[in-house]
């Protein structure tokens, strides 16, 4: 097992520098204005822009330039720094890492419970009407686009647009440490709308899934001991069912961590997506190549933790 | 059917299990499936029934229905299904729990997708034994290890803790026995216990039943396609065929003079080690009817020797043997002829000579 794990380790090391380097290529040979020139802002004079290209290093060739960067990356973890503002991007990602973390994780929970719960009850009662009407709501739910959603509920609920005064409005984000209950009212609607398509999915993969598992015959078994019907349901069916769920849900958290663009957007939320929203809107590559760095490294990570989850959920599953 | 319903085994003890006139029906989108279709039988308290038919005989939703748990899949049951005086097709959910895995219990066909394949065996024997008793997980855990180690499962203290992955095939399945005796029951209902394992483990397996019936006296229900494993096994046999019992008796009368086209089939489509090579296997020709519009009359005249044109508009119902009375048949050759076919049959005649040789077969009794 832990050899898997460290080679599993050193694969994701591996992929992050072949994503690094590949990151580097796209902003050195897609067209782009000059980012000296951006660099300069309403000072483009000659000789500023000389010195500023002097300072990034862009008068070196490209394989010095290269070197230099994934020399940085990676010894000194060094991403950079803004071409609009000049600080480090690192620590702009730092300072906006929080709220992308509650955003997702809150999300996560919300559409996992949501989904398992809903797909469970669907698939006990497959056919009946109470199913049929929750599957063509996850259907609407799937198709709905996140940002609609969110406009859609801050039109209805918000304290300041809303029609009806419930929760606070967008860009009213505090943090968890420095008001906890400000907080939680403000991620309400963020999480839903985040997890409202995701919790669709996940009810219908988990009802298929608890179909098909309440079909087995270690179910029937169960069921011959003599254990109540809710134990067998909750224990033996759900504890199979749920595994399918478990990997794609590590998968959409670490997709989720690195592209929650919109729904911060929506809600003025000042995380990563937000941070790289505004960074693509002033060309600031520096913070799109770290944030897409971090996206990389999110997923393989959570596809690290899946496979190693998977050891722990289903005993037969043994890594050499 | 019902009226001549036929004990199996004596009459004159009561029994632990008695099943009258029972019928079973699924509703499918291609129609209504006659699965069980008016059975009657019934077990005695320690010893062996072998019910024995092809797949898609009944067999197995017969018993299923015993323990209520066809409940789940929709069916739809009627007659009476009488364990110890009460009417299992008529009681809660809540009594039915009650008795399942603790006064009935059951094993199945496969032992691997029988048992939970991510808990560990003995967390599931524990779980049995909790399921019915008001005890602590440790004392709970001892008896797992106990009955493990009462199934011939070698060091018991330390594979209580595997995975059903970890077991062998005949482990597996002695697992399942044990999780079955947890709570003593009264009554082990086997669904094909030997079928999916290798044939020196069967061997093992049923001796272990034997060995288990005796030692904690309950009464054994055995569902088979196997002859081999009843003659091993069963005091009584009940033949089922299309959802029906078409022939019930003691093992030695039902294996010395069978009295149904049906059980000749299945006797005669056996090879038997002693036998002569020269004596060809007959096998019953056709496959098992569909049970959503069984055949009319006897059910099994599309696939018999000796049907008559009249036997596929009378319905047989079981008849006691006239030399034998715990002998039924449902069939509705004259006693005489079946005498005599069998006569020949066992002679090793096919079945065309032994129809020639037997003479004229005429008119229902």
């Amino acid at each position: 097992m832990s050899r898997f794990v460290i080679r599993r380790l050193l694969w994701g090391v591996l992929l992050l520098i072949v994503v690094s380097g590949l990151l580097f290529l796209f902003f050195r040979f897609l067209p782009t204005a000059d980012p000296a020139k951006l660099r300069a802002g309403r000072l483009q004079n000659p000789r500023i822009i000389a010195e500023i290209r002097h300072d990034l290093g862009l008068d070196k060739s490209t394989a010095a330039q290269f070197w230099l960067y994934m020399k940085n990356l990676f010894l000194h973890f060094n991403l950079g720094y803004s071409y609009y503002s000049n600080a480090p991007v690192k620590e702009l990602i730092v300072s906006r890492l929080a709220p992308t973390l509650s955003l997702v994780f809150g999300g996560a929970i919300v559409w996992f419970v949501a989904g398992v719960g809903v797909g469970v009850v669907s698939a006990r009662r497959a056919g009946s009407r109470l199913d049929r009407a929750v599957m063509g709501t996850a259907l609407v739910l799937v198709s709905a686009p996140e940002y609609w959603l969110g406009l859609i509920l801050l039109y209805l609920l918000a304290s300041d647009i809303g029609q009806l005064h419930v929760f606070p409005g967008a860009g009213s984000y505090v943090g968890l440490t420095s008001d906890p209950v400000k907080w939680f009212e403000f991620m309400i609607l963020p999480w839903l709308v985040v997890a409202a398509g995701t919790a669709a999915v996940y009810a219908r993969l988990v009802r298929g899934s608890m179909i098909e598992t309440m079909a087995e015959d270690y179910i029937r078994t169960a069921r011959a001991k003599g254990l109540p019907e809710r134990r067998v349901v909750l224990r033996h069916g759900l504890r199979s069912a749920i595994n399918p769920v478990v990997t794609v849900l590590g998968l959409d958290t670490g997709v989720l961590l690195g592209s929650s663009v919109l729904v911060e957007t929506v809600f003025g939320i000042p995380g990563i997506g937000r941070l790289n929203y505004t960074a693509i809107t002033h060309a600031d590559f520096p913070i799109v190549q770290g944030t897409v760095l971090l996206a990389a490294l999110f997923i393989i990570v959570a596809n690290i933790v899946v496979d190693i989850a998977y050891a722990f959920l289903d005993p037969r599953v043994r890594y050499g | 059917m019902s009226a001549a319903g036929g004990p199996a085994g004596s009459a004159n003890a009561t029994p632990l299990l008695r099943v009258e006139d029972l019928r079973v029906e699924f509703a499918t989108e291609d129609g209504v499936v006659h699965a069980v279709d008016g059975v009657s039988y019934q077990v005695l308290a320690g010893r062996t029934l072998g019910i024995v038919g092809e797949s898609g005989s009944g067999k197995t939703v017969s018993s299923l229905t015993t323990l209520g748990l066809t409940r789940h899949e929709g069916a739809r049951v009627s007659g009476r299904i009488l364990f110890e005086g009460r009417d299992l097709v008529a009681a809660p959910e809540s009594e039915l729990r009650a008795i399942r895995g603790n006064e009935i219990a059951m094993i199945f066909q496969d032992p691997l997708s029988s048992l939970h394949p991510f808990f560990r065996v003995g967390g599931q024997l524990v779980e049995a034994v909790r399921a019915h008793r008001d005890v602590s997980r440790q004392v709970a855990r001892k008896r797992a290890i106990e009955l493990l180690g009462l199934v011939g499962i070698p060091d018991p203290g330390r594979r209580v803790d595997d995975y059903p992955h970890e077991f062998s095939g005949g482990m597996r399945q002695r697992a399942m026995i044990a999780m079955a005796l947890a709570n003593e029951p009264k009554l082990l209902i086997a669904d094909e216990p030997t079928t999916a394992l290798d044939v020196t483990v069967q061997a093992q397996i049923l001796a272990l039943m034997e060995r288990l019936q005796r030692e904690l006296g309950m009464a054994i229900v055995i569902i088979t396609h196997d002859l081999g494993v009843v003659a091993e096994m069963a005091h009584d046999i009940a033949v089922m065929y299309a959802g029906r019992i078409v022939e019930t008796g003691s093992a030695s009368a039902i294996f010395s003079s069978p009295e149904h086209p049906y059980t000749w089939g299945l006797l005669k489509s056996i090879p038997h080690l002693t036998g002569s090579r020269e004596e060809p296997l007959v096998p019953i020709p056709g496959t098992p009817p569909s049970l959503i519009r069984p055949p009319s009359g006897c059910h099994f005249h599309p696939r018999c020797f000796y049907a008559q044109p009249e036997h596929a508009r009378i319905d047989p119902g079981l008849r006691p043997v006239e030399t034998d009375p715990a002998h039924f048949v449902a069939c509705l050759l004259e006693p005489a002829v079946r005498r005599r076919l069998w006569g020949e049959l066992s002679a090793g005649r096919t079945p065309d000579e032994a129809l020639k040789a037997a003479g004229p077969v005429e008119g229902p009794a």
